[in-house]
Parts: C-alpha cells; structure tokens; sequence
C-alpha cells in the first residue's frame, strides 16, 4: 500500500526555515500569511501500513522534537 | 552496421550545434554514411567547443606546459607538480558557470564535485578546494540569490565530502549579471609513483563503471551549454539539473583510492561533461585502442532510456576504470566494501573504433580518432576594438574621494570587492583533514602542511585570483598583472610558485573583439609563466559568457600552488606586534584608472594599464619571501584592489592593531592611498629586517610603525585617521547579505 | 589506554580524531559494519555527515551494526565521547538527552569559538579547572541544541551541562548556550565544538587536547 508521512518541527520549536519563508512571502506581496512550519514528506509503499507508526518512532522522525502523520491512499488523505 | 531507428539529417546535426561543415566531416569520417542517433549525439556532444576546445586549443598550445616540477602535464584529468619527500601536487580550476546560472546550489556543488573527481582521478587524495566566483551588482536581487545559493552550494559539497574550503575570491561587477562565473579549484596529493593515467590499454581489459546509477541527468547539458550563446526564450535548451551526492561522492572517492592503492586498476577516468561517450572515447583515443560499450550493461535509474541517452547522460558521480579480465573479483569486493555499485559494461579492444552495444545490438561504431582528433581547430579572427565594449560602471560615490580620504577608505572597505570576505569563508570548513596552517584571512595564500620529513615541516600555499575589470581595460598586462598578483600572494606566505592552473572565461570567441581578448590574454598568461618559470599543469576554457547585455570582463583565473620549507615560518598578513616597523616594499606605482576607486566613481575603464617591470616586481617577491622565511618579518601583504589605504587597513584589522604612516609627498594624495598596480607590499617587522630586504636593490620605503587602535595616515596635506572599530564595521558589510 | 573511533560511511573527521587521540594514548579505526570494540578503553563517535546526514542528522548512523555494541558499552559505563555528527548519533540512540536542530542561521558556520568548561570535574574535563575557557572551532548545520524545559533543568541541576558558549559565542541558537552535555552516569559526553581540531598549535590551537587527555587519564584510572 502506497503511505505518506508528514513530518514537521513540534508546535514551539523554533523553525528557522519556516521564519524565513515566512518573511520572504510577504516580501512577494503575498500578504497574510503566518505559522509558516517546514517539514518533510516521506513516500512509501509498505506491505504492512499497521507497522507505520514504528517506523515514524524509531526512524522517520524524533519525536523529541517532530510531530508526524500518516496518510495512507485511499483512506481519504 | 544495422541501422537503428531512422537516420537524422544535417538539420539535427545543427539543432545539436555542429555546423553544416562539421556535420559533413562527420558523414566523411564514417567513410560516407550518415550517422546515426547514438552516433550523431556522441560526434555533437565530443566536437562541441566544451570538450573539443575547437576555438582555443590553437592558443593553448603557446602555453608553457613542461619544464620545472611538473610530473604530470596538461591532457590528463588534472596536471601535478613534485613538491619532495617522494609526493606530487595534483591540482586544476575549472568552470561550472552555465549550470551554476540555472541552478546556482545544485550548479556549484556539482562544480565543487567535478573538480573533485579530476584530482582522485589522477589518483590523488583531495585535499583542499578553492573557488573563484562573479556576480553582477549585489543591488540586483538576482546576484545576491546567486551568491547565496552558490555559496551554500560550495559549502555543503566540499564540507560533506570532507575536504576543506581554504581559500577563494569572489567580485561584483555588472558584466557579470547575466553570466555569473562559479570556478571551483582542487589540490590533491599523492605518492608520485602512484599518479596514474587515464590512457585505456590492454584489448581484452574490462571497462568497468562504479558509483551512482545513470539518469537523464544532464543531456546535452554541459557541452550544449557552454558552447553557445543562451537568450531569453532559449528555456527548452536547458537541460535538467544535475543533481550533486557528496554522500555518493565520498564512497567514490574512498573507493577509488582504495583501487589505485591495491594496484587493480589499468587506467582511471571521470564521468564529467558527456559522460560515458566522452570518458570512453578519451581513455580510448590516449591509449591507441578501441572500445565496446554494451548500454545495456549500465545500471539505470530511469526506465525507458534510449542508448544515446545512456552515452551522454551527465549524471554525477561516477567513474570508468580500466582493469585486467582477473581483477574483477577484487575489484567488486572493493566496490562492494565502500558500498558502490560497479558494472563490467564493456572492454578495450585493439579495433581502434568505439562500439557501442545495446545487448547484441550494434548500435553505434565510430573511428576514435574522428571522435577525438578530427574535430576540426578554428583559427580566432582576433581585432582590437574600436569602440569600448563595456559601459561605465555604475556610480557609487559621489566626491571625487580626494575632500575626506576617511570616508573614502571607509566606502572601498565597504565595497563589496573588498569588503571580509569571511560572512562567505564561514559556511566552509577550512580545517578537517588537520593541515590547514593559515585558513582564509589570515594570510594572503592558504597554507597547507604537508608530512614531516624528519624535523622538516615543508608545506604547501596555495591561492587562487583574477581581476576582470584589469583584465577588460588590458588583457595583456591584466593578464600578467594577475598571475604576478597570484605569486605575490604565495611570497607572502612564504611560499615560491611550483606549478599554475587556470580558467579562462570569456564571451563568444567567434567575435573578433572577443577573439582579440582571448589571443592578447594568453599571450600575456604565457609570458608572465616563463617570467616567474613555472609551468601550466592544465587548465580549462569557458567561452560564450556571454548574451544580449553582451560578453562578461574577460576573465582568467589563476591558480597557483607553491612549496615553502618550513610551515612554522608561514606568514600572516596581520601587524601583530606593537612598535614594529611598516615599510612598503617593491616597484610600487598606483595609477587611480582601472581601480576600485575609479569603479566607485562610475569612471571608465581606462583603455591600457601601466607597464609592469616584471623583473623588478619578481625581485620583490623575493625579497618578501625570504624575509617570511627567515622569519625577519612579522607580517606581509600584497596591494591589490583599494591600493596602499586598504592594504594597511587589512593589515590592520587582521591583527587587531593600528599604525601611524607618513607617505612622502612625490605622488599625489589620492594616488598613493587609493592607486592600483602591482608590484606593492605592506610588510612589517624590526626596522634593521626591512632596511636588509632593500640590499638587492629592491626600494623598500619604511613609512611608519604598527601602534594603538587607529590606523592614522598622512599622505601630503592628506590625513586618514580612523579607529579599528570604524573601519571593521565597514569592512563587515557583507554580514548584512546572510543575516 | 586505547581509543577506538568510528568510521561511517560519510564521517568526515575520523582521521583527525584518530590522530587526537594518539597524542594521549593509542587508538584504533572501528568499523561500522563491524560487530565488536575491539577492546577499547573509549569510544569516540567522530563528526561529518554519516549517511550524508541524510532524512536527519544521526538518524541512520544510529543503526549503524557497531552501534548496538556502543551502547551496550555505555549501559556498562564505558566511557563515549560524540563529537559534533557523533553528538547527534548519541542523542538519536538515546545515550544523551536532547536532540540538536539546525542553526538559527539555516547556514553551515564554521567559526573558532571560545567555550567554558563547567561544573565538576568529569572524565572528560578532569584535567581542566571550573570555568576554563578553550579556544576551539565549531562546523556544522544542525548543532542548535535543545531539550524540553524540564530535562534541562535537571540537567542543570545535576550537572550535566559541562561545556557552553562564551557570552556572545553562541553560533547557531543552542538553548542556554549548551555546547556539551554529559549523560546521568557521566560516561557518554556529546559536544558540537571540534577539540580534535585543537591539538596542535600550527593548526589554530590546542585548548581540546585537554579533552582527549582528560578522558585517557579517566579511562586508564
């Protein structure tokens, strides 16, 4: 089965990578815009998408410090 | 041979960018039949001017390429000079400038990776990287995210891998707008006996490719970029980018080495610029003998490749070694070990031809010699200008710079050409692999140590400079003015020039303006290396900078290796100890045309530069070498861009210390603070060590002494005085691009 | 006294931290396909980009074969020390609290710091006196450390915070300007700044060979 994982810095974590994208836009003139957060993406195709929480505990993120979420295709993600 | 699919005509011939002429060469070569697909992608791609060097070579040839230390010449993946104890200096520059123009990060780390490549190809362990870049004006948002870009790209290529960034030069002038430069140098070292060839020999031997798998990375990127002129709408000739592994790299490059060491390997070459149909033909051409290459064999990363796409993918990070038939279990095992993929795909034979196989499959067979030699050589059809070619810089300054000598000392240390460059030098590493005995800003030339010998601690310098805008204005004496600036830079950290690399960037050089550049420049570039008496290892040639805004500054970048004996005696640029002496040393005689200054001004380019007495300039270095050497002087430095006043500010703020100087009033003022030409140094030390350097008859003028925290000046009427703390904030402009 | 120091496919620094360590005792390379010590006294976990610093900093290095044996090595005390990638490597195996993020600056810095050597003596600043400043370069991407509030205090309180920042030395946004950190038991030590990029005074300094020698006087102890 064809899985996603998102992968984004924990809520008050300072992101610098998402700061500076959030500088920039309006830079752009794309105004109004705010909690800009940078992460990953990390496709895959699993046999077993039950094992995809471990995977995301042991290896896709630190949960120390990511937050993550798993999207499986078809099951509306 | 059978034919595969349908047969191009002379039409794809010039959409792939031979000329009708070349393309009937190519129909002749083949005894009169027209090439096919593979065929006409492998003639296109090895008889452009990036590989063929069609429009230059003629020119190349006037170059010194033997004598001194050279053990290795030009021809070779990268050329080496013997610096003692049994070991050799591998070292070349080359260009990334087209690619680094789409994809300024992806551009320069696969420069940095290239580069790379050619010095372990050679066999030699890199060991230090360099880089020479060109933007246009940092207020065009456009040259800052160049620069931007192309710094982090450098950075995480060189800093992955592990071989450390220790020096390099970077400037800001609108010719560059269009046509950013990104010139990326490597050294390398190794045991002499061990430097090995790229010539393929043996029939029977297998050819075998390791490292990354190949995708369409790349086709017709290098060879159809730089061989042209690229307009607006020109967007489907780019290629796709190239993406850089340093991870893939490191293995490669570890891998490699471990091959050579264990003596498998019969011949060694890089995938660069038309990969596999370039490294083939190469190994095969030097080697007097034939290949076949079965595409089929070649692991891909991409499904439906055609085998035209296989021969001239650009993908990074490979290599194509020879080996014997009985090898190939350890060579795997090798491979295996630094977890690189590797593939027997072909083998040399005695047959002279390429042959490129797709299973059972004769898809392509071509004479190496009408791949590699018959290309044709075009003579330049060099004239002089008669009207300038660029316009005036733009105007920055408003005065003269004569009313307040401080504030216009302050706006040259602002300058982007010469303001620290260390906001830049601190996203490299200039340290890992623990030989770097002066890191950038803190002596005019890297200083690398190489193996103790005993009680002997020889090392190398290294540096690397150009001055385009000198260069527009002259391109003879700029030309010299250069390299005799990049020796300057070596005798004052002590080290004497062993062996010279360069790049040369130009526009179109079918314009005979352009042409007229090229010619007068290496002629000055030959002249001035039997001057100091070292030879070109090799080199490279970037043309067609060029668009509608016209071409870049001409622009060649010098590199240079040097050896000194003792790395303890390396030296610093800085003052560093209160009461010392400060003497300006050599022929010295600033001219304000062609400088920062005029620059700031918005003056234009003068139409020649002052004669350079060379072998009064070359008596100089001497002087200032030895005085490094014997550690009479505790500081030396070279006067290059914002002349006399910024020297002594650099000097200044290197070593945390001011000084008092009185300039005598023969020239004037403004002159002699802010006046460029070569042949100046700003040293420092004991007044009985400056008043020895001028026994040979070489001037040296103490003018003042290393005190306080303000660097005060006067010169005629004139007076400078400004606190360190002033001066270091100007000097920081750069700081507020990366914040 | 023998160091072992590891080599991952991408470590950058190995070489140099072998040498380091042979200033103050002998050393040997461990491999990390390979499956045991070799008996060494300590283990250096050396810097540069294991796995090209791939997915995250340490993540796949820490799955490394002969990982499983140093951590096994440090439950049973033995001594660690994880120098820049090998700090990530020992926070993402959990030898060591915290977690190190990318710079504040988003850049690589390369910058030659000064660091003050805090609270007791440790095995791996034994040598040196409280509040010792060391002048030592620091390179790297991700070296922002952080830990929730809560272990941070506990890791003040107890000590475990043994290298920081100089005031104004801060180079990539480390919460209370943490440079090095200890684990309970005081046995596996990560730090971002390079002590075996100053061992020798014709490369900059040698202010981190205080270090090595601190934990080869611990170890053969």
């Amino acid at each position: 089965m064809k899985a996603r994982v998102l992968v984004r810095p924990k809520a008050g974590i300072l992101d610098p990578q998402g700061a500076a994208v959030e500088r920039a836009l309006p830079a752009l003139g794309f105004e109004g815009v705010r909690d800009v957060r940078v992460g990953r993406l990390i496709e895959l195709e699993v046999a077993d998408p039950a094992r995809l929480e471990e995977m995301c505990e042991r290896l896709l993120a630190n949960p120390l410090i990511e937050d993550y979420e798993v999207l499986l295709e078809g099951a509306g993600g | 041979m059978s034919a595969v699919g349908s047969i191009p005509g002379v039409e794809q011939a010039i959409a792939l960018g031979l000329t009708e002429a070349e393309y009937e060469l190519v129909v002749a070569s083949l005894d009169g039949r027209a090439p096919n697909e593979v065929e006409l992608a492998m003639f296109s791609l090895l008889w452009s001017e990036h590989c063929s060097y069609k429009h230059s070579k003629k020119l190349l040839r006037t170059l010194p390429s033997s004598g001194g230390r050279l053990v290795l010449g030009p021809g070779e993946n990268a050329g080496a000079v013997d610096v003692g104890g049994g070991l050799a200096v591998a070292f070349k520059v080359e260009s990334h400038n087209h690619p680094s123009a789409v994809e300024p990060f992806q551009g320069a780390a696969t420069g940095v990776g290239g580069i790379l490549r050619d010095i372990f190809a050679v066999g030699a362990r890199p060991i230090a990287v360099l880089d020479s870049l060109r933007f246009g004006e940092l207020d065009s948002e456009r040259s800052r995210y160049l620069l931007e870009h192309a710094v982090a790209g450098i950075g995480h290529y060189g800093n992955s891998i592990g071989v450390p960034t220790v020096g390099g030069e970077v400037y800001f002038e609108a010719p560059y707008e269009h046509n950013c430069l990104i010139n990326a140098m490597c050294v390398g070292l190794i045991e002499t006996e061990r430097l090995i060839r790229s010539a393929a020999s043996g029939p029977g031997n297998l050819l075998v490719l390791f490292g990354a798998s190949t995708g369409r990375d790349g086709i017709g990127g290098a060879s159809v970029l730089a061989s042209a002129e690229l307009g607006e709408g020109d967007e489907a000739k780019r290629p796709s980018v190239q993406i850089g592994d340093p991870f893939a790299e490191k293995k490669l490059m570890l891998c490699s080495l471990d091959l050579l060491e264990r003596g498998l390997l019969v011949a060694l070459q890089d995938l660069g610029a038309a990969g596999l149909t370039s490294a083939a033909a190469e190994m095969a051409s030097k080697g007097a003998v034939g290949v076949d290459i079965d595409v089929a064999r070649v692991p891909l990363r991409e499904e439906g490749m055609e085998p035209f796409e296989i021969m001239v993918s650009e993908s990074q990070e490979r290599m194509l070694c020879v080996i014997e038939p009985e090898a190939l279990e350890a060579v795997l095992g090798v491979c295996e070990h630094w977890e690189t993929a590797a593939s027997v795909i072909g083998e040399v034979t005695a047959s002279g031809l390429v042959r490129v196989l797709d299973s059972d499959t004769l898809v392509g067979e071509m004479p190496v010699a009408a791949l590699v030699d018959d290309c044709p050589l075009y003579d330049l059809d060099p004239r002089a200008p008669l009207e300038p070619i660029y316009g005036a810089p733009q105007r920055v300054l408003d005065s003269s710079g004569e009313e307040d000598p401080g504030e216009t000392l302050l706006a040259l240390l602002r300058s982007p050409n010469i303001a620290d460059r260390l906001p830049l030098f601190e996203q490299y590493d200039p340290v890992v692999q623990s030989r770097t005995v002066r890191r950038p800003g803190q002596s005019d030339a890297a200083v690398l140590a190489l193996p103790a010998r005993g009680q002997e601690r020889p090392g190398i310098a290294v540096a690397i400079d150009g001055n385009g805008r000198r260069v527009a204005a002259d391109p003879y004496r700029g030309t010299i003015e250069a390299v005799l600036e990049c020796a300057a830079n070596l005798a004052c950290a002590g080290a004497e020039p062993l062996g010279l690399t360069n790049c040369l960037n130009f526009g179109n050089p079918e314009k005979p303006h352009i042409a007229w550049q090229l010619s007068e420049s290496v002629r000055g570039l030959a002249d001035a290396c039997r001057a100091i008496g070292v030879p070109v290892v090799g080199g490279n040639v970037s043309l067609y900078n060029e668009g509608a805004e016209g071409p870049i500054y001409p622009t060649p970048v010098i590199g240079l290796v040097g050896e000194l004996p003792d790395v303890r005696r390396a030296g610093a640029l800085g003052f560093c100890s209160e009461g010392d002496r400060i003497a300006l040393v050599g022929p010295f005689a600033p001219e304000i045309a062609g400088s920062e200054l005029a620059r700031l001004g918005g003056r234009e380019l003068p139409g020649s530069l002052g004669e350079l007495d060379i072998p009064r300039v070359l008596a100089a270095q001497r002087v200032v070498r030895e005085g490094v050497r014997s550690g009479s002087l505790s500081s030396a430095h070279d006067i290059a861009e914002g002349g006399l006043a910024v020297a002594l500010a650099e000097c200044c703020l290197a070593g945390g210390l001011g000084a008092e100087i009185a300039l005598d009033d023969t020239v004037k003022p403004l002159r002699a603070l802010f006046g460029e030409g070569g042949g100046g140094f700003v040293v420092s030390g004991g007044e009985g060590a400056l008043r020895a350097l001028g026994g040979g008859g070489v001037s040296v003028r103490i003018v003042g002494s290393v005190s306080g925290e303000r660097l005060t000046i006067w010169s005629g009427d004139a007076r400078i005085e400004l606190s360190l703390e002033r001066m270091r904030e100007a000097h920081g402009a750069l700081r507020a691009l990366f914040d | 006294m023998k160091f072992g120091v590891i080599s991952f496919p991408g470590s950058c620094d190995d070489s140099d931290a072998l040498s380091a360590c042979r200033r103050v005792g002998e050393a040997v390379q461990l491999w990390h396909a390979d499956h045991d010590l070799a008996g060494v006294d300590a283990v250096v976990v050396p810097g540069g980009f294991s796995y090209g610093d791939y997915l995250r900093a340490g993540a796949i290095a820490r799955f490394a074969p002969i990982m499983n044996e140093v951590i096994e090595f440090a439950r049973a005390g033995g001594y660690v020390m994880g120098i820049c990638n090998g700090f990530q490597v020992c926070c993402e195996a959990g030898l060591l609290p915290g977690a190190l993020l990318t710079n504040v600056s988003r850049r690589f810095v390369f910058r030659q710091v000064r660091v003050r050597v805090l609270g007791e003596p440790t095995a791996f600043t034994g040598t040196l006196e409280r509040g010792a400043e060391l002048s030592i370069p620091v390179k790297h991407t991700t070296g922002r450390y952080f830990a929730p509030r809560a272990t941070l205090a506990r890791l003040h309180a107890a000590g475990q915070v043994v290298l920081s920042y100089a005031p104004g030395e801060n180079p990539n946004g480390s919460l209370d300007d943490i440079a090095g950190v200890v684990n309970e038991a005081g046995n596996v030590f990560g730090l971002m700044p390079h002590p075996e990029h100053a061992v020798d005074e014709l490369t900059g300094s040698t202010d981190g060979l205080s270090l090595f020698a601190s934990l080869a006087a611990a170890a053969a102890a």
